[in-house]
């Protein structure tokens, strides 16, 4: 076990590496540069000097040597679109995702066990057919497009919902500790919904199909045979041993969800990671941009690394390795 | 069996069962094989009519495509008789802007999906075949890429391709590793055939299945990774249209100008469900023993 675990950290340090290494070059490619968007009226011999005064005029090889000892030493750079040090803009970000991706994936996997749960119980029934139908209608939608639909029509056309951004711009501060949390939660709602939704008609498929290899073996007919209430057959018998796979996805998600996480909050103006790195490479924040790659790609790592942990301790026979 | 499967064991159960059927424990019967055909059929007539749209976008489009055709008048018009899906801000003819990019959007797909079967195909054929260290090498690979998402770059199609060929490498090494234990494999091994020539003749039409399935059910997720990639600037070039792209463009001022977002948003589901059903009921059909149920039993 310990020496998959090494091996695993080594892979997922390999490609944090090769990733960030892609996209430093990647955004300094791309067209303009930190200060090409930045304050229109600036005069372009200023221009000239900040980017010399930044090294951003040095060849890449170069400036790459020295991104490598920056991070090495801990340091992520500053982000210029936002005026701050990239590891502040960062310590605010994350944890707003992993507040948005914590009540997504919770709602996702309630929603989904129990959709999968129900449709293996009434199995081949119409309800069974019917909530199939559907659930491959939310499969197929791209969440770009779900989550402005629902913009649009929960916060635009019948005004549930507040239309965007994490609180409220300018009655926030004001407000009372209870109403504070009631003004992140109602903010919290609609992109939460989104990603839940679209994840969870994955998850009812995995738990359907989980659920009905396990029905029809031995130890279910040996509990029905005790005479227990269908209920606890199901409940207690059935669906704890059909929640492996589930478990599985628990972790396969984390990372799914911090790429995901990409559209939905730049479409809901959720400050976090999606929307930091999408602001980052429209105003070609070179540092942010990085950093964001940095902070991201050890989350994903992080994901799928305890996503086989959480595997080894729902299953037994995998623990011994 | 070689380390490396035991290193992504979990990602490779999942692979494993991302294949096996939403269907899963049903058994075969009669009755749920007739239904699956019919969705089957009405998914397939449905692909059908949207390749046959894209080839005559040409014909079918009231206007051209990027025809700004009165920038005062017809400046965000919602839909009307004459455009039944409306304008866009350029005055340009939403209609036609669709018709023509779901060539952008279907080809895209339809390419990147085929050469990432292909690729994934030989590499996995190769890495099974082979076996020992070539395989342990070759499936270490994969797993260290397969954790890539796909990296923008300039060509969409051998981006979108050749990063998405992974799993599909994986499917095919299971499977190579499981045919080549058939008598038929060891019965050719046994007349002297050759390497290359057991691996086309023998193993490669026996894992096919498995990679039309997952090529099937693949276009439907690079639809929507191509359109993603078009918010990033990286898809179809203004003014060319994809899907992606049309929303995108509308999806700034969406609270007045809904349609622009809305009608691309629908023709993208409406595709991913058919190519979607399509995979599904094909695994059934192509890939019985694939049927999780089976298994139990």
């Amino acid at each position: 076990m310990r020496r998959y675990l090494a091996a695993r950290l080594l892979q997922s340090l390999i490609v944090v590496v090769l990733v960030t290494t892609i996209s430093f070059f990647l955004i300094r490619l791309a067209p303009g540069d930190p200060f090409s968007f930045t304050d229109f009226t600036m005069n372009n011999v200023v221009r000239e000097q900040l980017r010399t005064q930044y090294g951003y005029d040095q060849p890449l090889p170069k400036q790459f040597i020295r991104f490598l000892g920056n991070v090495a030493h801990g340091r992520l750079g500053y982000s210029h679109s936002m005026q701050r040090n990239v590891g502040t803009v960062l310590a605010e970000a994350v944890p707003r995702t992993l507040l948005l991706m914590s009540a997504a994936i919770f709602a996702a996997f309630a929603l989904g066990i129990a959709i999968g749960a129900l449709q293996a119980v009434r199995h081949g029934s119409w309800l069974d057919r019917a909530t199939s139908a559907v659930l491959m209608f939310f499969y197929s939608i791209p969440d770009f497009w779900l989550a402005l639909m629902a913009l649009l029509a929960f916060a635009y056309w019948i005004p549930l919902f507040p239309s965007g951004g994490m609180t409220d711009a300018v009655l926030h501060d004001y407000m009372s500790l209870g109403g504070r949390i009631r003004d992140v939660l109602a903010h919290l709602v609609l992109p939460a919904l989104t990603l839940a939704l679209l994840s969870a008609a994955g998850i009812a498929r995995y738990q359907r199909s989980a659920l009905l290899d396990v029905l029809p073996q031995d130890f279910v007919r040996t509990a029905r045979a005790k005479g227990l209430a269908e209920r606890t057959v199901v409940m207690k018998h059935a669906l704890r041993n059909a929640l492996l796979p589930i478990i599985t996805l628990v972790g396969l998600s984390l990372p799914s969800l911090v790429g995901g996480a990409f559209f939905v909050e730049k479409v809901f103006a959720w400050p976090g990671m999606g929307y930091v790195a999408a602001s980052a490479i429209n105003a070609r924040d070179y540092d942010l941009v990085t950093g964001t790659v940095i902070v991201g790609g050890i989350m994903v790592a992080l994901g799928s690394l305890l996503a086989d942990l959480l595997y080894a301790v729902a299953d037994p026979r995998l623990r011994s390795r | 069996m070689p380390s490396p499967t035991r290193v992504s064991a979990p990602a490779d159960r999942l692979a494993a069962s991302l294949v096996a059927p939403a269907m899963a424990a049903d058994a075969p019967s009669l009755v749920t094989r007739r239904r699956l055909t019919g969705t089957m059929w009405w998914s397939l007539a449905l692909i059908f009519l949207l390749c046959i749209i894209a080839i005559f976008a040409q014909q079918l489009a009231p206007y051209p495509p990027n025809a700004q055709l009165d920038i005062i008048g017809l400046k965000s018009r919602p839909p009307s008789g004459a455009h039944p899906l409306g304008t866009d801000q350029y005055s340009r003819d939403l209609l036609s802007r669709m018709l023509f990019g779901a060539r952008i959007s279907l080809s895209v797909a339809m390419l990147a999906v085929l050469l990432s079967a292909t690729v994934g195909t030989a590499y996995g054929l190769i890495s099974g075949y082979r076996g020992g260290r070539v395989d342990a090498v070759m499936m270490r690979l994969v797993a260290v890429l397969a954790l890539w998402s796909p990296v923008p770059l300039s060509a969409l199609i051998l981006v979108i391709g050749l990063t998405g060929w992974f799993e599909v490498s994986r499917l095919v090494r299971a499977e190579v590793l499981s045919v080549m234990q058939r008598e038929y494999v060891v019965a050719a091994r046994g007349l002297g055939a050759s390497g290359p020539r057991i691996v086309w003749r023998h193993i490669l039409p026996n894992v096919l299945n498995p990679v039309i399935v997952s090529a099937t059910l693949g276009v439907g997720n690079v639809i929507i990774l191509e359109a993603g990639l078009s918010y990033l600037g990286i898809g179809a070039r203004a003014p060319t249209a994809s899907w992606g792209s049309i929303f995108f463009d509308g999806s700034d001022a969406f609270q007045t100008t809904w349609w622009i977002a809305l009608f691309p948003g629908l023709a993208i589901i409406l595709t991913v469900l058919a190519f979607n059903v399509f995979g599904t009921a094909l695994r059934d059909t192509l890939d019985p023993h694939q049927l999780a149920g089976d298994r139990a039993r």
